[in-house]
């Protein structure tokens, strides 16, 4: 029966891929073919991650190949099954959205090969979480690397986002490198590349191997997920590309990473591990989630501000996760299944956040052509319902209740505070700090989205371009609302989708926590006991839906009806104009002074006066960059060191060919000596 | 829920309601007190809000629907976060819907939509006063949840109620006094932080060198003014309960008996007027600081809740 379900999935996104290539010049046509199978795919998807996720045993398909160590076989345990649900709800959401906002590219760039793409690269998502051969998932793992390469530099005409997509390109290889380390390491042991045979080699890889497993699989993955100083290409990569392509790497492409890790460190290793793998994890987690929101605090490009955020969503995410490992390396089972839970909970509310918020800033590119937030402003009345799509999605990433952003992260400052059960006065200092530095996180990103929303969505237009803005097309609306609804269904749902997830953590730490997380029948969140802490989102939102009626009732009663008189703002006597405004530069001001130290500003300001007076001012300019720290001092004397080493080898490279031939020759002596 | 929780609940948000335009009338006397000044009624704050209810809004032509829903949303967000903290009787019936986390969480929902709100109008005071409540706001919140936990730490739980239970019934100051003391300090920093008090902000000042609260809120009038002033008068209330909860929780209600619920009102009034005298004092004082100097004052009730944190283990071994 799954069979039969997973045989239609392919089918479908084959359906994406092949058929928009049978209609040439009919744009329309293979708009609605390409976005309208990846949506049936995405329908699909999700049924068969609710299956997986219910299924007693894994289900696994397998298929031989002709190459030797490689088999296309697939496996669908717990894990992999939230994986191809998460995949499957965004895939679904950003493909209504997408064939309308692919409207924007008719004409400009091929739409058939832009659906080629676009489900293939959904579909090695789902083959790279599914997959259970090593060979196999290295190869759909490249695949999908490369055919989200391609999308970003769909609008290659343009130099930065050839550079971005250059950029991606390599650092992904960087990556991919390691991950293959790993599996090279593990072959060396097991003498196979299936995952099978890895799952029993726990406990037979000698130490040395597995801390070093650690390692490369932390920086393979991590590459690939965007943890700080891995980062750098994400913020180049995720804005380059269309939006709703941007709303699938940031939502779910970098979650595969997040799979990676699990499926290495919990199931691959899963025997007892040292506690400061757990630490290091967090550690990670905790500098990519302070610094991925401070550095978004200053990009006013929205998709850029917006890649930044992914960074320090999935630092959250590693918080949740490595708090897991930590608790999980003292035997603490229950409190490593908070963790772990807490970790899944955030990737599948990002997900869902990070694709809503792509999927509004694609429709504020889609109806301004620009991307720049001071150029925005007013857009609310313009765009009304983007604009609401776009609060929800930013009050769930700021973490307010009683959205999913609030639950997931309230999840992982329980596992932070339960610290005080570990043995280590190390760590039980260590982690609330890192439960303090979150909250820093949370009300930084808080900032943020007042900035991106408040810049772009309130006030008057700053530019012709927002004057001019129309809302956007019904499916585009269509696709932010259901993310929009899942956010506040997510924030509500706890006592649904937490059991789901501890179906997944389960076989990793052995012990099945749902039944105790629980009381009141479901109404009230209570890791460990009710006693320590607990939380109920549906209370609270019924609390403020009551009082909010209270508040108006109470205006009502002491006031009356009363009029309200609409009148322009008070501007100390002259017309409010945009150039009045806050800008967004103006706004994070504050904060970029006050954390100097990590953003090291350089502000230029030039002032040409009048001739006849200083204190009259002609023209001023003024610019202000913030020092990309990694770039400059990790990244950039590594590509120093490596141009120098080409630059010196040049020596060698005379350009006649006799010349080569002696080294061919020089090189095979060389060898049969060595050899021989 | 039982109908007596029920009429706790109902108790519990009169209380909060109605008794918060009393302790700004308080602070302010104290405050025209020691400037050799007669000063208004401790009641005038009731005055006030009844005539602005009265009063017709402006609303700018400008802004959109958030600036009208603001006041409801924050109005809403501070009476549900002042129901997660005990004032006459611990613990709360609604004690189980949030612990620490959702208390800052939900009061940073309020913030939320005033920082919004200060930038829908279109004035550049608005936008001014987001922006400087921004960065306090970020700076408040890590202490501010460090220091919560400190205390958590000693009750051995994270819900507030608990916290103040087991606190009230373990004589938890005289268990640790010296963990309990830094993170007293942090929180009385914090508390003149988050509710715009000097030495971080001035609530009495119309200046735009100085305001951060008072520029948000410029544009509003008429009943949408008052429903933000209400609700900056609970958030204060929330923040002087948890301070005499926390650290003096005396003479709170542990029973239902009638006796024990009277003492408990009567004490809660005394405390918490008291804490407004002190504030109201401080706020004499001394002066505003300039809001880069207010990141060292911050800074240090972060540190100090971090060394109540770190005290707390080391006594314990």
């Amino acid at each position: 029966m799954t069979i039969l379900l997973f045989l239609a999935l392919l089918l479908a996104y084959a359906c994406g891929m092949v058929l928009p290539l049978c209609f040439p010049g009919r744009p329309h046509i293979q708009n609605v073919i390409a976005h309208g199978s990846a949506a049936v795919a995405g329908g699909l998807g999700i049924v068969l991650g609710l299956v997986g996720l219910f299924a007693s045993e894994p289900l696994v398909w397998f298929l031989p190949s002709s190459i030797p160590l490689l088999t296309f076989s697939l496996r669908l345990d717990s894990l992999s099954a939230f994986f191809v649900l998460t995949i499957s709800l965004v895939g679904l959401a950003v493909s209504v959205f997408a064939s309308g906002y692919v409207r924007e590219f008719y004409g400009r760039i091929p739409v058939s090969l832009l659906g080629f793409l676009y489900n293939g690269f959904i579909l090695s998502m789902l083959l790279v979480v599914t997959a259970d051969n090593a060979f196999f998932f290295l190869i759909v793992w490249e695949l999908m690397s490369l055919l989200s390469y391609f999308l970003v530099v769909s609008e290659h005409e343009k130099p930065d986002v050839r550079f971005a997509g250059l950029f991606y390109l390599i650092m992904t290889h960087v990556g991919t490198a390691f991950i293959l380390m790993t599996f090279l390491m593990f072959y060396q042991e097991t003498g196979s590349f299936a995952f099978e045979s890895f799952r029993n080699a726990d406990q037979s890889l000698p130490e040395g191997l597995r801390t070093l497993v650690f390692w490369t699989a932390l920086i393979g993955f991590g590459t690939k997920a965007g943890i700080v100083p891995l980062h750098v290409w994400l913020p180049y990569a995720h804005p380059a590309a269309p939006s709703h392509v941007s709303a699938l790497m940031s939502g779910v492409m970098i979650k595969t990473a997040i799979y990676g890790l699990l499926r290495m460190y919990f199931d691959f290793l899963g025997g007892p591990f040292p506690w400061w793998w757990g630490f290091v994890v967090l550690l990670v987690g905790t500098v990519s989630a302070v610094l991925g929101v401070m550095y978004a605090l200053m990009e006013h490009d929205l998709k850029s501000l917006l890649a930044f955020h992914s960074v320090e969503n999935i630092g959250i995410i590693l918080m949740g996760i490595g708090t897991g490992m930590v608790f999980y390396a003292y035997d603490l089972p229950h409190l490593a299944a908070l963790g772990i839970i807490a970790g899944l909970y955030h990737t599948l509310n990002h997900a869902v956040f990070k694709a809503l918020l792509f999927m509004g800033a694609g429709s504020l590119l889609y109806a301004t052509h620009t991307r720049n937030m001071e150029e925005y402003g007013g857009l609310l009345r313009r765009m009304p319902w983007t604009g609401l799509f776009f609060l929800i999605g930013a009050i769930s990433i700021s973490a307010l209740p009683p959205t999913n952003g609030f639950v997931s992260e309230w999840l992982v400052f329980q596992g932070l505070f339960l610290s005080l059960e570990l043995p280590s006065l190390f760590l039980k200092l260590m982690l609330p700090i890192a439960g303090a530095l979150l909250a820093l996180t949370g009300a930084l990103a808080l900032a943020c989205f007042v900035k991106a929303f408040g810049i772009s969505f309130l006030a008057l237009p700053r530019s012709s371009h927002a004057r001019k803005a129309l809302e956007v097309p019904v499916p585009m609306r269509v696709g932010m609302g259901f993310l929009a609804g899942l956010c506040l269904v997510l924030g509500l749902g706890p006592a649904v989708v937490v059991p789901l997830l501890d179906r997944v953590s389960e076989p990793f730490v052995g012990i099945s926590i749902a039944g105790r997380v629980f009381e009141m029948g479901g109404w009230t969140l209570a890791p460990v006991s009710g006693e320590f802490s607990s939380l109920s989102t549906p209370v609270l939102a019924i609390v403020l839906a009551g009082l909010t009626g209270l508040g108006w009732g109470l205006a009502y009663v002491l006031g009356g009806k009363g009029k309200t008189r609409f009148y322009k703002t008070w501007g100390c006597g002259l017309n409010v104009t945009a150039r009045m405004e806050y800008t967004a530069t103006g706004f994070v001001q504050p904060i970029k002074r006050v954390f100097s130290t990590i953003y090291q500003p350089t502000v230029k300001l030039e002032t040409e006066f009048l001739e006849e007076s200083h204190y009259f001012a002609k023209r001023r300019h003024f610019e202000f960059s913030i020092e990309p720290i990694f770039l400059k001092y990790l990244y950039h004397p590594i590509l120093e060191f490596f141009s120098t080493l080409a630059d010196r080898s040049r020596v060698i490279q005379g350009g006649n060919l006799s010349l080569y031939l002696a080294y061919i020759f020089g090189t095979l002596v060389f060898l049969l000596m060595v050899m021989g | 829920m039982s109908a007596i929780d029920f009429l706790l609940i109902i108790l519990q948000m009169l209380l909060v309601v109605g008794l918060s335009p009393l302790i700004v009338g308080v602070i302010r006397r104290v405050k025209a007190h020691q400037q050799c000044r007669y000063g208004a009624s401790v009641f005038q704050p009731y005055s006030d809000l009844a005539k602005l209810f009265r009063k017709e809004p402006v609303i700018s032509t400008t802004a959109s629907w958030i600036f009208p829903a603001t006041p409801y949303i924050l109005f809403s967000s501070t009476l549900a976060a002042s129901l997660l903290v005990p004032t006459i009787i611990a613990p709360m019936p609604l004690n189980f819907a949030g612990n620490i986390i959702a208390l800052v969480y939900l009061l940073a929902l309020g913030t939320f939509f005033l920082m919004l709100a200060g930038l829908d109008a279109g004035s550049a005071f608005g936008g001014m006063g987001s922006s400087r409540e921004a960065i306090v706001a970020s700076l408040t919140e890590p202490a501010l949840i460090l220091s919560l936990f400190a205390l958590a730490l000693t009750a051995g739980s994270a819900n507030i109620s608990a916290i103040v239970y087991k606190t009230a019934i373990l004589q938890g100051i005289v268990l640790d006094p010296p963990p309990h003391l830094m993170a007293l300090v942090a929180l009385f920093i914090i508390s003149l932080a988050e509710t715009g008090r000097v030495p971080v902000d001035n609530p009495a000042t119309h200046l735009e060198l100085t305001m951060i609260h008072e520029a948000m809120i410029l544009e509003y009038s008429g009943r949408y003014l008052a429903l933000v002033e209400w609700a900056a008068g609970m958030k204060l209330m929330i923040f002087l309960t948890l301070l005499a909860n926390i650290f003096a929780p005396w003479g709170i209600a542990t029973t239902l008996s009638p006796s024990a619920l009277g003492l408990g009102l009567v004490v809660f009034v005394g405390k918490v007027v008291g804490l407004a005298v002190v504030v109201g004092v401080f706020e004499c004082m001394f002066a505003k600081l300039r809001l880069f100097r207010v990141t060292e004052l911050l800074g240090a009730a972060f540190i100090l809740s971090l060394l109540a944190l770190v005290f707390f283990y080391i006594l314990r071994v």
